[in-house]
This record gives structure tokens, sequence and C-alpha cells, in this order.
């Protein structure tokens, strides 16, 4: 029973952080945003792929880049939590690690998943069409790869000093997951070298999932993707789990 | 009660705290060294020394933050080591750095910790009240964390540490940085405490003052060693005197020296020190003695003389008052 309210207090403050920190969902929706709007509407005025528009062909890749944005960072975050000690006080009440890790992970999750639905419904002003499965679908895609990323940046986090090495991880990690994923051009016909950095890229197949969805138009069959997905946040769950549980 | 000082005759219970030859190194550096401790259940216990003696290295060790080098340690009967969740239910702890969200409110901050530490639903909320009229936060309980002052927050950290009814408060550095007026807010606060919620404490701190006034206990703590434990009271008596401060040129201490009632005398430049027995009374024949002195001071000693006494050197009350980013690097970098 401790362990389980544990779960939701931990949870509880991620969620109520998130909800006061209002100029954190601002500032990172505004860049996606700008994306979408500025850099799809500028090319999408004169170049279009596989029979769409260009902008409502990176739509996808660009609620990944929500997704995957503010999950790495709401790992990071910890950082911060280590340096206000508040942290400390987590790791000396009698809870287990799994469920630090556990209630972290599911704040992580709750925080990208509104901020990528509030994307989601930014793509009825660019005119796509949803219907009830659809959303559904996009949402658990959503939801499987922040909680593969937010792991990823708890472990990180949890190894990590200071945030000094916050742009280091941004520009080494984040960056190179997301241009590799197809969020900007097809996949299809690259050439070889880009082609096998995208065929192993995790990321991709959250592009290819939610673009099969959404469009219709995706490299691999929508149920692959989404069983990379899961073998992919499997993996990084179970690896974040190993590292909480080691942690001092 | 006489301002925060010990109620006379209190009895104390069983032991709670009990170390055996507890170690603690960091690589080669010996942080603590072999500590034997014995604490009674509603003591106030104090681990007093000087920045880097080794105090929250050990109070790390009893919260089962830290795992020792060698030896064992029981607190509530629980061993440190292999019954550390068994510990961590049993004990409060308030860092010495703040350790509250801030973004959240005073009463929320109680209410995770509430729930973190398995305080029942049915009763929650009574506690959380409890709590907060008990160090009187109750109209600021719904504002955030950052809008408070450093007492407020250690107030407020006091409170949670009580929440959930631990038998043992772990404090370190209560009143490290807080104005002088709002630290002795802060000692009437744990007394309050102990008296009221039966709860033993044991805190560090590298203040004379809150020693004395605070502790019903006193460990004495330099180079993770404990040099002297007793009472203040008794700890002051081992000084053996008064302290007599001369501020004089060129003292003749040769018949100074001579003299019964002297029971120390050191020269430092331009002031000499002497521990004289009953020096109200000898204080003339002293001054005739010595020679010209420009000023003369009389106090009763202090524990900074009983800690000169045994380490020769003194406790620079200027060392831990780093700044906060200071404090954070240490802390993470294990908490010395």
């Amino acid at each position: 029973m401790t362990e389980l309210d544990g779960l939701y207090a931990l949870w509880y403050r991620e969620f109520k952080v998130f909800l006061r920190e209002k100029s954190r969902i601002v500032s990172s929706l505004f860049t996606p945003l700008l994306w979408i709007v500025v850099f799809g509407g500028g090319l999408g005025s004169s170049v279009s792929l596989g029979g769409t528009n260009y902008q409502a062909f990176i739509f996808p890749g660009i609620l990944t880049m929500t997704i995957l944005f503010s999950s790495i960072f709401f790992g990071l975050y910890i950082v911060w939590d280590k340096r206000i000690d508040f942290f400390k006080e987590v790791l000396v009440a009698p809870l287990s690690r799994l469920t630090i890790f556990a209630g972290k992970t599911l704040g992580g999750c709750t925080d990208a998943l509104i901020q990528g639905g509030l994307m989601l419904a930014f793509g009825v002003i660019l005119g796509v069409s949803y219907s009830v499965q659809m959303v559904v679908l996009v949402m658990i895609f959503m939801l499987v790869l922040a909680s593969a990323v937010v792991s990823i940046g708890l472990v990180i986090g949890s190894f990590m000093e200071s945030p000094e090495g916050f742009n280091l991880i941004v520009s080494f990690l984040v960056f190179p997951l997301f241009f590799l994923s197809g969020a900007l051009f097809p996949i299809d016909n690259l050439p070889s070298w880009l082609h096998v950095f995208t065929t192993l890229n995790p990321v991709t197949y959250a592009v290819d999932g939610m673009r099969g969805v959404i469009l219709g138009i995706s490299t691999f069959p929508v149920t692959m993707d989404l069983g990379v997905l899961l073998g992919f946040a499997a993996v990084m769950i179970g690896i974040g789990s190993i590292a909480f549980s080691r942690m001092k | 009660m006489n301002d925060f000082g010990v109620a006379p005759n209190r009895a104390f219970g069983e032991v709670v705290i009990e170390t055996s030859g507890l170690t603690k190194k960091f690589g080669h550096l010996l942080a603590v060294d072999h500590m034997n401790l014995s604490i009674r259940e509603g003591e106030v216990f104090g681990l007093l020394g000087p920045n880097g003696a080794g105090k929250t290295t050990t109070l790390s060790m009893l919260a089962t933050l830290l795992k020792p080098t060698e030896g064992t340690g029981k607190v509530n009967k629980h061993d440190i080591v292999k019954e550390s969740d068994a510990v961590r239910r049993s004990i409060g702890i308030v860092f010495q750095d703040p350790s509250s969200d801030d973004v959240l409110t005073g009463k929320e901050n109680l209410y995770l910790h509430a729930l973190m530490y398995g305080v029942e639903s049915g009763v929650r909320e009574q506690r959380i009240g409890e709590v907060l009229k008990l160090v009187d936060l109750e109209d600021r309980a719904n504002s955030q964390v950052k809008t408070y002052s450093g007492g407020m927050r250690r107030r407020l950290e006091l409170a949670r540490g009580l929440l959930h009814r631990p038998k043992i408060l772990f404090l370190d550095e209560p009143t490290l940085g807080l104005d002088p007026q709002t630290r002795e807010h802060i000692w009437e606060y744990i007394r309050r405490l102990v008296d009221q919620e039966r709860v033993t404490v044991i805190l560090t701190t590298h203040y004379m003052d809150e020693a004395e006034h605070l502790c019903d206990r006193v460990a004495i703590i330099d180079d993770g060693k404990i040099v002297a434990l007793d009472t203040p009271e008794r700890l002051k008596q081992i000084v053996g005197g008064d302290i007599v401060r001369l501020r004089i040129k060129n003292p003749k201490l040769s018949p100074v020296k001579e003299l019964p009632y002297v029971v120390k005398v050191e020269q430092t430049d331009g002031f000499v020190l002497l521990t004289v027995k009953n020096s109200s009374a000898h204080l003339q024949e002293i001054l005739s003695l010595v020679g010209n002195v420009d000023s003369v001071e009389l106090r009763t000693p202090t524990l900074n003389d009983v800690f000169l006494n045994y380490t020769g050197h003194e406790i620079r009350e200027a060392d831990a008052e780093g700044g906060f980013f200071e404090r954070a690097t240490r802390a993470r970098s294990g908490g010395k």
C-alpha cells in the first residue's frame, strides 16, 4: 500500500509542478510549432511528398519531436532535484527504488502526453481530420515513445552531476535521434549509409507508425512499428530500473 | 523551563541509537573513525564539531544514506545496513540543504511526504494540521514554498520530519545560515516537539550556543573521532575554571603561574588567556602581579573553550557558512 501511495506521491508532485510551471509548457511547444508552421509551411509551399502536402507530411515527425524533447528533458530534470536535495528526501523515504523510478516515469509520460496532445489538437488547425481510433492509436504511440525516452533521460540524469551537460545530450543524442528518424523526409530512397542509421534508430518507428495512422502512408506496417517501439521501451525501462536500483 | 535549557531530572528511556566502531572512509580519507555512541529515548543529542569533522557523515550512516565502511549501528533496534527499510520508517530527517519542492505549497509538500512515508489516509489531514500548528505555519500553508523565508522553510522541514511520527528525528545543522532571532525560534520549536511528541533528536551543529542551549548531551567531534562526550554543563567544568583574557604588552607570567588557583596559562600575540578557579575572588591579585593590563575580559567557559582544551584549535564558526551552491556541491560529493 505504501508503495502505491508513494507512486502516486511522485506522480502527483510531477503533475503539480508541470501545471504550475506554465512557462515550461509554452517553451516546449514553441519550437515544434515553429517547425510545423514556419518550416513546414515554407517548404510545403513548393514541395509535396508521397502525394501529401509537406506540412502534413512532417506533422507526425513534429509530434515525435515534441515527445522526444519534453521526455528527455523531464528525465534530465532530476539533476535539479539532486541539487535542491529534494531527491535525497525521496531516497530516504521507505520506498523501493523501483517505485521511485516508476513514479518518475509515469510523471514524465503524463507531461509528455499532455504536450503531445496539445500538438495533436493543433493539427486540426492544419486541416488534419481525426477519427477516435486515430487519436487513440497516436496517443498509444506517443505514450510508448515517451516511456522509453523518459527512461533514457532518467538514467542519464541519475549519472549527471550538473545541468551543464544538457547541451551535450541535446547535440549528440536528441538531435541525431530526431534528424535520423525520417521526421522531415521519407526514408524509402535514402543513400545506404543514411538508410542504416534510420533503420537502427528506434524513433524512426514512432514517426513511421504515427504517419501510417494519421496519413495512411508508412514504410513499415504500423503493427511492426508499434512492436519495435514497445521492444525499445521495454529495454529502456529495464535499464532504467536497474540503474535506479543500483543508485546510492 | 528556563530559556530552552534542559528540564531538570528529565527521565530518558531505553537506548534507541547505538553504534559500535562505526567507520566511514572516502578513499584514503577517514571521515568517521570508529565511533561508539549510545543515545537514549527522549534525549536531544548534539554532534558538535568544525566543518569536515564527520558529523554529517555520521548522521548519513545512521539515516541509511551512506553505508559504513566498518562497524555497526542500530537505530530503534534495527541494523542500519541489514534493516535499512525498518530504520527509515522509524526516523525523520531534516537535511542541511533545503529539500522541499519550492514550486509546491507547504501543505502539498507535507501531503507528498505523508504519502511517501505511508501515513494512513484517514489521519493524513489531521497530522498535517497538527505539525503545521506545531511550527506556526498554518496561515502560510497554502503559499508556494518559494515565497517562504529561510526560517519558515526550516520550520516546514521540521514539520515534515515529524509528520509520520518518527521515534527519532535527525537534524543536520538545523539553524545553519539563519539569523540569531530565527535560530532561537527554531530551538524553541525543537524543544516543543521533543516535549510534545516524545521524539529523540540527534543533531549536528558547529554552533556552540546551539549545542549549549538545546542539547542534553553533546559529543565533541574532531577528525572523525569523539574527543569528549557529556552534558554541556559537565563539559564546561572540565575546563576547570573561568576564562580571564588579558590584553597586555609585557606580561610577568612567572608569579601568576605560581598561584594555586590558576589552572592554565596561555599566551598568544598580545593576549594572555588564564583559566582561573573562582575568578571573581582572585582577579585583583592576578592583576596586581601581571603588570600593566590594557583590558580585562572575564567569562565562564563555553564549549568552544572545551573544544580548544581537547583539540588545541578552535571551531571556526565561519567555516560552514558557505553559499548555497558550495553547500549543494558538498552535499553531492558525499555529504561532508
